[in-house]
């Protein structure tokens, strides 16, 4: 009975975190304008997305903007992760502090920061200004992906490379490397999931002309409801799942390898919260 | 391997982290006047005007009664998905996050389908031959969205605590004689302490900080903290008052963070600042 009751409850808990994301899904459907009447199965809407130029336009620059940031982002944040885990004493300490401020700051602080910065600098506010700000947002998750990684690396792994001939050049790109990969990869796809998601710190650092798709929906949500946003919705969410369920059959491989170290391998990507705002983010997590 | 390779990361973070947290700090200190810019704490001051005060309590207010409704609703489910009722825990688990990767603007946005007049909610009602209930553009919808958005930053961390829980201390209050109440309430709740806490800032800081939420649902100007500041920024243009409050707002976000390191078991890795 007890357990009936725990379960009802769970249920309950579930249904209420899934039933607006079905409702938006349903209504993308709904071959009416009005939300009362269910006028039919249509695709009217999907149509009418496809044909919207300033969603595709936002389309384009989303994804064009994630894919930039998220390789930039990953290369730095590599690079970083590593220096980070070869330094000591205060500068390891000042580096992973400033790693933390972008995930700890709200997104509005950083985004007006950001933009004052641009306006400062007198950067014209667009494409470039989205680009630098998306690429400062996703470098700390590329780090906090990477060392984890770095930290269940052998320690004589590299030296063992040496004593067996490799340059140092070999022994890092074919050894340190190649150990390291999955945390780059995580690290890439965290950082272009959380480029597309970004709302807040696009809608300060971006400039007329440019917009992306978060952007857009917001204006046309402002408006009121638009059934052309449900089927957006509808697509977004599903691309997510798709990238989600990837990342993590990506990590089971990973674990079945039996390479499982102490936590590491155990971060799941959609277990930490796609919210900057999270401290605990990494390890632990489920 | 031994080379500074963090160093692009550093000017990068420098550049595009530290000096602009400098800027809005420089912004909110000075007021500009025909010299120039003056040090001062007028920015400051304006916020205690009335209008600006009844604006923090607001935003302090929503963002603790969303905390607590979310620590009431999540509490039992994080216990729950933590005990041995469901089989496939963690896939149960990863269920709960997925809505959570659903961009926060459009999981918003769902909320206005359901609460508007002709919503869903109301369609439901009518049909149990119950009055309708109007509450959109109101706190209570606000409420609704914040408590929809983070319920599952307060669930995670509380299971997170509650898994590694040794269940042999449970056990042995049960063998020293404390009812199911007792083990509760003395046993449980002080363990899950860590993760009340950190569920509890992790809830508070983006409910405090939200301006999508109190927009798309609250209808209205500048209902919360989040929204003066972009109103600051993006209508008004005064960058002085607009950085002033985006200061308040982090030393809130800080003092949080204190509190909740306090609790925070020690990770090596984790330095506080």
């Amino acid at each position: 009975m007890v357990k009936f009751l725990k379960k009802c409850y769970v249920y309950l808990i579930f249904a209420f975190l899934y039933v607006p994301i079905l409702v938006l899904m349903v209504y993308s459907f709904n071959d009416s304008r009005s939300r009362g009447t269910w006028g039919g199965f249509t695709l009217r809407w999907y149509v009418e997305l496809f044909q919207d130029r300033a969603i595709m336009s936002s389309l384009y620059y989303t994804i064009l903007i994630a894919v930039i940031a998220s390789f930039v982002a990953t290369v730095i944040g590599t690079l970083a992760a590593l220096g980070i885990y070869n330094a000591k004493g205060f500068k390891k300490k000042l580096t992973m502090n400033l790693t933390y401020i972008p995930v700890l700051n709200p997104d509005i602080v950083t985004g007006i920061s950001l933009m004052i910065l641009f306006v400062f600098a007198k950067i014209q506010l667009g494409f470039v200004t989205l680009l630098l700000a998306h690429i400062t947002f996703n470098i700390p998750y590329v780090v906090l992906s990477v060392l984890p990684k770095l930290r269940q690396l052998n320690k004589h792994l590299y030296e063992a490379a040496l004593d067996l001939g490799a340059t140092p050049n070999q022994a890092f790109w074919k050894v340190i490397i190649p150990e390291i990969m999955p945390g780059i990869i995580t690290g890439f796809l965290l950082a272009f999931t959380l480029s597309i998601d970004d709302f807040v710190i696009s809608f300060f650092t971006t400039g007329s002309g440019v917009s992306t798709l978060s952007i857009t929906a917001y204006s046309m949500a402002r408006r009121g409801i638009n059934p052309k946003i449900n089927a957006l919705s509808t697509l977004m969410f599903l691309l997510v799942l798709v990238l989600l369920v990837i990342v993590n059959v990506r990590q089971e491989r990973e674990e079945k390898k039996g390479k499982d170290g102490k936590n590491g391998s155990k971060a799941r990507i959609g277990s930490p919260s796609p919210d900057r705002n999270d401290p605990q983010f990494g390890p632990d997590w489920l | 391997m031994k080379k500074a390779t963090f160093l692009p990361y550093l000017i990068w973070m420098i550049m595009f982290i530290v000096i602009p947290l400098i800027l809005v700090l420089f912004y909110a200190f000075t007021v500009s006047t025909p010299e120039g810019y003056k040090l001062s704490l007028d920015n400051f001051k304006r916020f205690f005007e009335p209008v600006y005060l009844k604006v923090i309590l607001r935003s302090l207010g929503l963002a603790l009664v969303s905390t607590l409704i979310c620590l009431v609703l999540g509490y039992p489910v994080a216990m729950i998905m933590a005990g041995n009722t469901f089989s496939r825990r963690d896939v149960l688990m990863l269920l709960f996050v997925v809505p959570m990767w659903m961009n926060f603007l459009l999981r918003t946005y769902a909320w206005l389908a359901i609460l508007e007049r002709n919503g869903i909610l109301n369609i439901a009602l009518s049909w149990l031959k119950l009055p309708s209930v109007n509450i959109l553009y109101t706190n209570a919808a606000v409420v609704l969205g914040m408590v929809y958005n983070f319920l599952p930053f307060m669930v995670l961390p509380i299971y997170s605590v509650l898994r590694k829980i040794d269940k042999g201390v449970i056990e042995a209050a049960h063998d020293l004689g404390a009812n199911p109440v007792g083990v509760f309430t003395k046993v449980i709740l002080p363990l899950s302490v860590p993760g009340i806490v950190s569920g509890v800032t992790m809830v508070f800081m983006p409910a405090l900080t939200t301006f999508i939420i109190s927009r798309l649902l609250g209808g209205g100007q500048f209902t919360l903290i989040g929204n003066l500041i972009e109103q600051q920024f993006l209508v008004v243009g005064d960058w002085g008052f607009g950085s002033a409050i985006s200061v308040i707002m982090i030393v809130f976000i800080l003092l949080s963070m204190g509190i909740m390191s306090f609790f925070e078991d020690a990770d090596k890795e984790k330095t506080l600042w």
